[in-house]
């Protein structure tokens, strides 16, 4: 299609975001043709956002497979960290939720509030930024939209990612699935994104080496499904895969709990089965924070029958980001829920619920 | 009450200023509760302030003195 | 992390719970009182009360500065953010107190309070430096640990003569506080204190040096042993405690001789007493008011003293009818022993001071602990 007449190309180096550009007007569309769409363009085929309808037509799924849909949106504040940035955070946070359910994910929807006066060079860092996340996952971003809303009502950037994967006949993961005399598996360290993130807060921050962890973990998820297959796809269904969960918020003290919760039983877990990076260790202990509650963007939990935790932890060391995988512990019966430790010092203690975000501590 | 951690000065600044190193994390704290500290000391840091230099020989001290707790029937640990 | 790392290790403290459990006494309890808020915390983080025979016991003081400060006070810093529109700066952990009307700082900041978290008080007055337009309060709480920062900030704001900085003191004194809990009235009633020995707090002790605790050592008959801010730290000091009873002795030793001596830090005290003076009185929560319990700013410092500035007034909030507080603070009932524990008093709706902040004794029972309440 013929490029539009525009009085001037967007000026990258030293324009703004304003309220034109999210006003449905012709700013709004310079903004799309030369900022969004070439850095969403794939490396697949047609250029569904160039087209400029209001909707992407996708192809049907294979046979027999089902249609999953996951969405989140990304306010993290810094907007660029060691590692990352909200970009490539919310490329990573929706293929992996996408991930956790089996299915294979495929496309991307994106949608932006942009703050008023938001540096158009900062949005080109992390528009590029999401491009390349979305190729090196092999997913399309297929559709999007901006909004921009007036200076102070935003924290510059906000960003929704809604994906689609796609997921095999008979495959079924579930928070709900894991029973008594499972084995817990957790794919490396824990609390570097989190610290990261702490580490360019104002009045907190400090210098290390920690970076994100952010990653798309689709690969290593069908690395591990191909090794051992979810419950429902097994012969005998007290074998296999149970579930895949991603501790993102509240790190994964958080998603343990509500594991427990949704499948009715407790949790053991051993402390020296964890990995905490002795930076990210260390930073904790500066701020008072504990690792079992910091936030991970590129690590899963996976809870299978026991019978099948040594290949599943074989397949997941196999995968680069799976080699410090280990079994951190086991699903018992309890009907009050209870996530439980054994320290590394040798006694034990709850891993509760968080109310609310952890916050640095001078007590 | 009172998180504070040993970590150890690896940089001096002017105006009782100092960088401290925990475990390949490091952070610029103030000094100025604290005289005759050089590069290399440890001191305790609370909420960004060094509040006392760690002995190194009371420390070794006290590691000893743990593993030399008498077990039951006479036995040094 | 060294000097970290080797006073957590497990190993040792197998041999040192065996070394306790030798010791201890099997046909007498033991009950240790951890004043320090950080103590609680090493203790229920790594679950030390697993490692000790069933006979001793440790109950958690009055140690937390956040547990103790009373409802007033966070009344006052959010009447500062929301009246006065000040820009508060506190640490984290006071953020999340609940105060009157079910507000609380960080409900303060949803309301438009601006309301910043730092990680110390020299942020507070870089702050302020930085933005002469802008008034900044910074709320100081915490012993004595935390008090010779906040001395310095003052000095300094007094030295560069900033117009637009000031700080709403809530200093307390760990002296005054065991001291309370000796004189409690089950002492006067039972004429004995339901507590064996005093674990003495680390940091505090960096500060105040040991000297302070010899008063209560002999004048109550109480031993008393500083310790470590470390899991072995804690142990190592609850063999000596039991050393000290078995052998009826009511000394105050030492256990973290790597960092605390007799006298302390003269220059941290110096300019502590150069800036504050003592209050004749202080609400604490869940302890009522407590003589000489707590620090104001002097009136050298007047221009930067925030209750005299805004001319705050304080009105003591009194907690439930229920809360058992006080004796929990006191040793003498268990978190379990309350009627609002884990019912109505959980650490999201904290009544009383033992709830509120994580290393308030009921708090870290219920976060770490309630599975001991049932049976194996």
């Amino acid at each position: 299609m013929s490029r539009r007449a525009y009085v001037r190309p967007l000026d990258l180096k030293h324009g703004c975001v304003d309220l034109s550009h999210g006003a449905g007007g012709r700013a709004m569309q310079q903004l799309i043709d030369e900022l969004f769409a070439p850095a969403f363009k794939s490396a697949l085929a047609a250029d569904d956002i160039a087209r400029g309808d209001d909707g992407a037509v996708l192809p049907p799924l294979g046979a027999g497979e089902r249609m999953v849909i996951a969405t989140d949106s990304h306010v993290v504040s810094p907007l660029f960290f060691p590692g990352g940035d909200i970009g490539s955070l919310a490329v990573h946070g929706t293929v992996n939720d996408v991930a956790m359910m089996g299915a294979r994910p495929l496309y991307l929807s994106v949608g932006f509030i942009l703050e008023e006066g938001f540096a158009l060079a900062e949005l080109a860092r992390i528009v590029a930024s999401m491009g390349a996340a979305a190729r090196a996952a092999g997913v399309r971003i297929v559709t999007g939209d901006t909004k921009v809303v007036e200076q102070g009502n935003g924290d510059g950037v906000f960003v929704n990612t809604t994906g689609l994967g796609a997921l095999p006949a008979a495959r079924s993961l579930s928070g709900a699935y894991a029973r008594a005399g499972d084995s817990i598996l957790l794919s490396g360290s824990i609390g570097d994104h989190g610290m990261a993130i702490m580490s360019r807060r104002e009045s907190l921050a400090f210098d290390s080496e920690i970076e994100s962890d952010s990653a798309a973990l689709h690969e290593l998820v069908a690395a591990m499904l191909a090794a051992v297959p979810s419950s429902a796809e097994c012969d005998d269904p007290e074998r296999g895969l149970r579930l895949l969960r991603d501790p993102t918020r509240g790190g994964l003290a958080s998603t343990l709990n509500e594991i427990a919760v949704q499948s009715d039983v407790g949790i053991q877990l051993q402390e020296s089965a964890l990995t905490v990076k002795p930076q990210v260790a260390a930073a904790c202990e500066f701020l008072g924070l504990d690792p079992l509650y910091v936030a991970n963007e590129g690590k899963l939990l996976a809870v299978c029958a026991s019978a099948d935790a040594p290949r599943l932890l074989a397949a997941m060391r196999a995968h680069p980001l799976g080699a410090e995988a280990s079994v951190i512990g086991e699903v018992v019966e309890d009907a009050q829920h209870f996530v439980q430790m054994h320290t590394r010092f040798g006694g034990r203690r709850n891993v509760d619920w968080l109310s609310g975000e952890q916050l640095p501590r001078i007590c | 009450m009172c998180l504070a951690i040993p970590a150890r000065i690896v940089e001096l600044l002017e105006d009782a200023q100092g960088v401290v190193d925990l475990g390949g994390v490091r952070k610029q704290i103030s000094l100025e509760l604290v005289d005759g500290v050089v590069i290399g000391d440890y001191v305790i840091v609370h909420v960004g302030y060094a509040l006392s230099r760690l002995d190194p020989v009371e420390a070794e001290r006290t590691l000893a003195l743990f593993a030399s707790v008498e077990l039951p029937g006479g036995a040094a640990a | 992390m060294k000097y970290v790392d080797e006073y957590r290790d497990g190993s040792v403290a197998t041999q040192l719970a065996a070394a306790i459990a030798a010791e201890a006494d099997p046909q007498r309890r033991y009950a240790f009182m951890e004043f320090c808020g950080g103590h609680t915390h090493a203790i229920s983080r790594y679950g030390v009360s697993d490692l000790l025979p069933p006979q001793v016991r440790m109950i958690h003081g009055p140690g937390c500065p956040v547990c103790v400060l009373p409802i007033g006070r966070i009344d006052q810093a959010i009447r500062l953010a929301l009246e006065h529109k000040v820009t508060l700066c506190a640490y984290g952990d006071t953020l999340r107190v609940p105060a009157s009307g079910g507000m609380s700082l960080l409900k303060a900041k949803a309301r438009g309070g601006d309301i910043r978290m730092v990680y110390s008080a020299a942020d507070a007055l870089a702050l302020a430096r930085d933005e002469p337009t802008r008034e900044v309060v910074f709320f100081a709480i915490g012993f004595e640990t935390t008090t010779p920062p906040t001395a310095l900030v003052l000095r300094q704001a007094r030295q560069l003569g900033l117009r637009n900085f000031s700080v709403l003191c809530c200093h307390v004194l760990t002296p005054s506080a065991i001291g309370t809990i000796l004189e409690s009235q089950e002492v006067r009633q039972l004429g004995t204190v339901p507590i064996d020995g005093f674990i003495g707090p680390a940091h505090v002790s960096t500060v105040i040096g040991s000297r302070p605790y010899e008063f209560f050592a002999e004048e109550y008959r109480k031993p008393v042993v500083i310790a470590g801010f470390e899991p072995l730290d804690v142990m190592q000091a609850i063999l000596m405690l039991v050393r000290q009873v078995n052998e009826g002795r009511c000394e105050v030793e030492n256990e973290f001789t790597r960092a605390v001596n007799r006298d302390g830090n003269l220059k941290a005290q110096q300019h502590v007493s150069e800036v504050f003076e003592l209050r004749k009185s202080f609400e604490w929560r869940g302890l009522g008011l407590v003589p000489y319990s707590a620090l104001r700013i002097r009136s050298a410092y007047a221009e930067w003293d925030a209750e005299r500035r805004y001319a705050l007034d304080y009105q003591g909030v009194a907690d439930h009818k229920a809360c058992e507080c006080g004796a929990i603070l006191r040793g003498v009932k268990k978190p379990t022993d309350c009627k609002l524990f884990a019912t109505v008093c959980t650490p999201d709706n904290p009544m009383g001071s033992c709830m509120v902040s994580s290393e308030g004794g009921c708090a870290a029972h219920y976060t770490y602990g309630r599975f001991r309440e049932r049976v194996a």
